[in-house]
Order: structure tokens, then C-alpha cells, then sequence
């Protein structure tokens, strides 16, 4: 197996194939002495060379996190042979959503729709365990759309709002 | 101790008990009712159907909407559980009801115990001016100044002088920092005065302001301690909460590092004199601010378990829980003053639901994995397990990390590595804060005050960024990556799965595949 793994805008090419119970690891075409045991779903118990990591996978909203000790690394891993491997870009240009970032109830909306804001203006405050979160812009531009209503309960990911 | 004093015959003791709260604490009281053969009863809002102590209570029952005041504040769906469930105590832990006199007045009508003090000694802690009268009889401590608010500059400038500067001006009314004005010197207080009164006005519609010493990174000392109802107060040592955001209490550690014996006596003596003062009885927790010369000066009265109550428990062998439930039943305490000894040191860590990158905001979600420590000198009290969703709608305390030692660095060694050790997936959590704490440099030499995470908060983390750069852990992460893609249960498919006892996965193609898709989306 080839994947492609991204992480902090760096792209590894990691070769990973089974030979005689052994794995054979290439690491941008370094040859790496791997062995690896999922004692329980994601939780890897990873040797390479004698050194041993015990390594943990978080799925939250559309990221995965591979945690190596304290350190927390976002990462995207594509099978190049894989046509769903695709990336989508990010643009800053087109209009941007608004998401929530935890599961809340909406107190208050700062903006109608049609305001133009600044970058980090606030937009909306989500409640979640008796806090208040703002919900800023990501960018500069014009409100356009305003898609939950004070009250509403939301969750996490749903789209509260896009800037254009 | 004489004879009247043993333990309550079987045929006394509650049968069954309410436990009129949720989460971690919920919890810990229905583990100390199993273990003293007393039945469980836990009540549930909405939302806390499938909650962990729902699961270890012996009866469970709805009481309502998950706003509290719609269940857990709600006293008479709670009185309402507790007849048809028959219970004959009920224990509020801390929080919701516990320090609500009115719910303690109702058990009484009720003829159900209620375990904590009294409705009238809550009551003469819960007003700030009636406890301090009687407080200042028994000869407490207070923080010098005007417990009445100042008639004019001249009367400020001769308290000022009294007490001497730094002194804080503070609004009657106050609460937030409103109102509130730090003076240096006699040249500022004119202007200070003016400002608190007007700002005094602003936020409250009242200008009434008063005057107290300043007391600058002060520590937060509590002493616990334990009244029966046959008139034995003890004080079970100190507990240093210095560690504060937010005014939350974040790390809290027994003994202080900076309470020698003496002082433990003489602050211990204190507490109990402000319990017997409101004829206190049950565990109470009696809070002082300590100034950098160790003066200590009463703070309040917490007329209730405290959250960080293990602490207390580990250095004295106590176990407060059952000390309360038996008090309750109406025993004579089963120790005396001389009997209390403080042995080793314990240090508590508060998990919060919370995320540490984003200001430290509520994170509530579903845990997708949960890896909890264990070992030696580690107590782990929990509301959590893994696959539970944290609802958004309590407090975001979801666990309590202890860590005991013979001495205060052995504890902290045992508690890193057991940070180490604990992780929680698929939510945030404020585990990261703690590995900072203890191994800040004014932490390990216990130079703490009130202002220790503000001033922590605001330097870069430098470790932090050190390990997320590492070029060997990076490594680490590809190839795990790699390696979750090829053994993870959705690598099932054309090539092999290896799994941990070396079976490979062929079992059920049918649904491997289904869970591939799946796991390739999760992964985009």
C-alpha cells in the first residue's frame, strides 16, 4: 500500500507492504524498521527500530488527529491510487461558512445579513455549559446569509452563517 | 468516645439514599453508599438518561427538562422521588441544592435527612453581614477595614491611614471587579473614591462603597472540617487553592507547602470557632485568603462537600463521605483532634470538558476513546466513560485526577505520569493545562498565589510548540497514520488485516466494506 500523508503542509509518501509477517516501511524512500499491533481501534502500538509509541487517532467533525505523546498532529492520508483522495482547496475568495464549533444553543445574533464586517468581527454567540463562544468572521466581506435564529440549538459543524 | 458513641446499629443507619446530583460526584456518593450496604437512588434530567450514575444507582428516576431548574434545582420533583422511592436521607454533593436552605427546610417537612448542616446554620453563613457579626464575636480574622460604607473622602482617608495602603475600594453592591479600585498611595484615593462611587452607581444603583486592606497575591487556604450533632467540630488540615481561572478553583493540593504545623493549629482553631459560632454541623469547609507574611483572614464558609474533598481524604485516611452519612444518622464523630494526622501529600487536577485552544470554552461532544491511568498513588473520580456525549447543558467538570505521594514531589511525579497516561478523544479537554502546571518552575518550588495561571497563561508554551515540531515525532505520526490506514478495522478489503493476535480479518467482507467507506470518509 502507497498513501500519501499531509501533515502541516507537508506531504510523506509512505510505502507500507506485509512480507513474511515482517512490514516493509519506506518513509520517502528511506527504509524504516516498523512493527505495529492495533490492540484496540484507535490505539496503535508502534515500534520503530526498539523505540516504542503508543499512538492515539481522534476523529472530530471532518479532521482526524494523530496524537504522539502530548503532541496533537491534524493529518490527511490519501491513497494516490484512490480517486477520493482529492483535497479541497481552501478559498479565501468565495463566500466562507460559519460553523459551530460545539453543540450549543444560539443566544444571540450580533449582525443581520447584508452587514459588511471586518476579519474576527464577532457574528454570533453560541452557548454550550453556561459559557458564551462568539462566533467570528474568518474574513472580511458582507454577511449573506444569517441560517439559525436566536434560540436555536445547534450542533457541532452546523453551518450558522457564510460571509462572502 | 465513651459508650453511646459506636457506630450506628444496622437497624438505624439509612436504608436508601438520594442523590440529588449528577456527574462525578453523583457517582462518588452512590460508590460510598454501596460500600457501607446502603441502597442508591439517582434522579436524571433528560439529557443524563444514559449518564454514568444513572448506570451504578440502584433506582433511577426522570425528574424533567434539562435546564436545572427544571430537575436537578427543582426541590419538590426531587421530595417527589424521594417518597415513592422511599429514601431516607438525601445527599445533594456539592453544587444545584447543596447550599440551598430552603431544600434543607423542606427534607425536614418531608421527614427525609438532609446530609449536610442545618437550614438555619446555611442561612447564617449564606448572609455576608450576619456571619460576620457573629464571626467578629467569636474573634475571627477578618481583612481589616469597613465592614459599613464610607460617609465621606475625610473618613476614607483616616480608615486608609488605620489600616495602611495598598487598600481596595470596593462597591457594597459589588460582585464582577465593578466598583473596585486598588490604591498605592493616600495622592490616588481621592480620584479612586470618586471612581468606585460612580461606577459603584453605573452597575448597581448604589453607590455605597467600603473600604478593606489590600491583600496582593494572596494564596486561597481552606480548612476542612466535620461537626456532629452531639457538639465535636474537628478540622481535617488545609487544602491550598491557589490555582485559579476565573475565579474556578483549577489545582487543588494537601497539605499547602506553606502551612507549618503551627499555623495549621492556629487556622484549624479558627475554623472551628466560625462552625461552632453558626452551630454547624456535618462537613463544612471554611475559606481564607492568606497575605504573603502568612496572616490568614476569613473568607466564607462553604456549607457543603467540596469538589476537592479527596485531596483532604487521601493525607488523612478519612473517607468524608461516609463521615457525613454517618453524622447524618446521628453518630458522634469516630475521631478526635489528636486522632487527625496529616501523612503525605496529595495533589487534585479538575478535568474540564474545555478546550484549551480556544480560550478554554465548553467542549462538549461524544468521546470517541477514553484511555484512563491507574497505578500506584492515582484516584481517578469520573462521570465519564467512553462512548457517553457530554451534554452542553451542566458545568464541564468531567473528572477529578489525584495524585498521592509520601511528599509533595513523588505526588507530582505520579500525577504527570499518570497525565501521561489519560487521554480522552472526540472532545476537548484542559488534560494539556496540567502537564504546563506541574512543570512550571514557581509550581515545583510551590510559589503559588491567585495570579500564578493568569501570569502562566500569558507565557508561550514553549514545550508544547517544541514537540509539535520535532521532526522524530512528525515521523512517528506518518507512519502511525500509514499504519491506522492499513490495520484499522476498515482496512479490511483486498489486502490483509493483521490484528493484534495475528487473525486476519476475512470474517465478514460484507461488512468490513461498509465500514471501509465509512473510514475512508472519516479519513478525507
Amino acid at each position: 500500500m502507497t498513501y500519501e500523508v499531509l501533515i502541516d503542509g507537508n506531504n510523506y509518501r509512505l510505502e507500507l507492504d506485509r512480507l513474511e509477517g515482517r512490514w516493509l516501511c519506506r518513509l520517502d524512500g528511506r527504509e524504516i524498521e516498523v512493527d505495529a499491533v492495533l490492540p484496540r481501534p484507535d490505539v496503535l502500538s508502534l515500534r520503530i527500530g526498539n523505540k516504542a509509541y503508543e499512538v492515539k487517532c481522534e476523529r472530530v467533525a471532518n479532521e482526524v488527529h494523530f496524537w504522539v505523546g502530548s503532541a496533537r498532529f491534524a493529518a490527511q492520508v490519501r491513497d494516490p491510487r484512490s480517486l477520493r483522495g482529492r483535497v479541497r482547496a481552501v478559498d479565501d475568495q468565495g463566500p466562507r461558512k460559519l460553523t459551530a464549533p460545539m453543540p450549543g444553543k444560539i443566544v444571540r445574533v450580533l449582525v443581520r445579513p447584508g452587514t459588511e464586517v471586518e476579519a474576527g468581527a464577532g457574528v454570533l454567540v453560541v452557548e454550550a455549559m453556561k459559557m458564551q463562544n462568539e462566533i467570528k468572521s474568518p474574513k472580511k466581506g458582507t454577511i449573506q446569509k444569517i441560517l439559525v435564529a436566536e434560540g436555536a440549538a445547534v450542533n457541532a459543524g452546523d453551518v450558522l452563517a457564510i460571509v462572502e | 468516645m465513651g459508650a453511646a458513641v459506636g457506630p450506628t446499629p444496622r437497624c438505624l443507619m439509612f436504608k436508601k439514599i438520594l442523590i440529588a446530583n449528577r456527574g462525578e460526584i453523583a457517582v462518588r456518593v452512590i460508590r460510598a453508599c454501596h460500600e457501607m450496604g446502603i441502597a442508591a437512588v439517582a434522579v436524571y434530567s433528560d439529557v443524563d438518561r444514559a449518564a454514568l450514575h444513572v448506570r451504578k444507582a440502584d433506582e433511577a428516576y426522570p425528574i424533567g427538562a434539562p435546564p436545572a431548574t427544571e430537575s436537578y434545582l427543582n426541590i419538590d420533583k426531587i421530595l417527589d422521588v424521594a417518597a415513592r422511592s422511599g429514601a431516607d436521607a438525601i445527599h445533594p454533593g456539592y453544587g444545584f441544592l447543596s447550599e440551598n436552605a430552603k431544600f434543607a427546610r423542606a427534607c425536614v417537612d418531608a421527614g427525609v435527612k438532609f446530609i449536610g448542616p442545618t437550614a438555619a446554620a446555611m442561612d447564617a453563613m449564606g448572609s455576608k453581614t450576619r456571619a460576620r457579626q457573629a464571626m467578629e464575636r467569636a474573634g475571627v480574622p477578618f481583612v481589616p477595614g469597613t465592614s459599613r460604607g464610607l460617609e465621606s473622602f475625610e473618613q476614607a482617608e483616616q480608615v486608609a491611614t488605620g489600616i495602611g495602603y495598598p487598600v481596595m475600594l470596593k462597591a457594597a453592591a459589588g460582585g464582577g471587579g465593578k466598583g473596585m479600585r486598588l490604591v498605592h498611595a493616600s495622592k490616588d484615593l481621592k480620584s479612586a473614591l470618586d471612581g468606585a462611587r460612580s461606577e459603584a452607581e453605573r452597575s448597581f444603583g448604589d453607590s455605597e462603597v467600603y473600604i478593606e486592606k489590600a491583600i496582593l497575591n494572596p494564596r486561597h487556604i481552606e480548612i476542612q472540617i466535620l461537626a456532629d450533632e452531639h457538639g465535636n467540630t474537628v478540622y481535617l488540615g488545609e487544602r491550598e487553592c491557589s490555582l485559579q481561572r476565573r475565579h474556578q478553583k483549577v489545582v487543588e493540593e494537601a497539605p499547602s507547602p506553606m502551612v507549618d504545623p503551627e499555623m495549621r493549629r492556629q487556622m484549624g482553631a479558627v475554623a472551628v470557632r466560625v462552625a461552632e459560632a453558626a452551630g454547624y454541623t456535618n462537613a463544612g469547609t471554611v475559606e481564607f485568603l492568606v497575605d504573603q507574611q502568612k496572616n490568614f483572614y476569613f473568607l466564607e464558609m462553604n456549607t457543603r462537600l467540596q469538589v476537592e474533598h479527596p485531596v483532604t481524604e487521601l493525607v488523612t485516611g478519612l473517607d468524608l463521605v461516609h463521615l457525613q452519612i454517618r453524622i447524618a444518622a446521628g453518630e458522634r464523630l469516630p475521631v478526635t483532634q489528636d486522632d487527625v494526622t496529616i501523612r503525605g501529600h496529595a495533589i487534585e487536577c479538575r478535568i474540564y470538558a474545555e478546550d484549551p485552544d480556544n480560550n478554554y470554552f465548553p467542549s462538549p461532544g461524544k468521546i470517541t476513546l477514553l484511555l484512563a491511568p491507574s497505578g500506584p498513588g492515582i484516584r481517578r473520580d469520573s462521570g465519564m466513560y467512553e462512548g457517553w456525549t457530554v451534554p452542553m447543558d451542566y458545568d464541564p467538570l468531567l473528572a477529578k485526577l489525584i495524585g498521592y505521594g509520601t511528599d509533595r514531589n513523588q505526588a507530582i511525579g505520579r500525577l504527570t505520569r499518570a497525565l501521561n497516561e489519560y487521554f480522552v478523544g472526540g472532545i476537548k479537554t484542559n488534560i494539556s493545562l496540567f502537564r504546563r502546571i506541574l512543570r512550571h518552575p514557581d509550581f515545583l518550588s510551590a510559589k503559588l498565589d491567585t495570579g500564578f495561571l493568569d501570569r502562566m497563561l500569558k507565557q508561550k508554551d514553549d514545550v508544547q510548540l517544541d514537540s509539535c515540531t520535532h521532526p522524530a515525532a512528525v515521523e512517528v505520526a506518518v507512519i502511525a497514520a500509514g499504519m491506522f490506514a492499513v490495520l484499522g478495522p476498515a482496512a479490511a478489503g483486498p489486502s490483509e488485516r493483521v490484528s493484534a493476535d495475528g487473525s486476519s480479518g476475512k470474517a465478514s467482507k460484507a461488512a468490513s466494506q461498509w465500514k471501509n467507506a465509512a473510514h475512508q470518509e472519516a479519513m478525507r
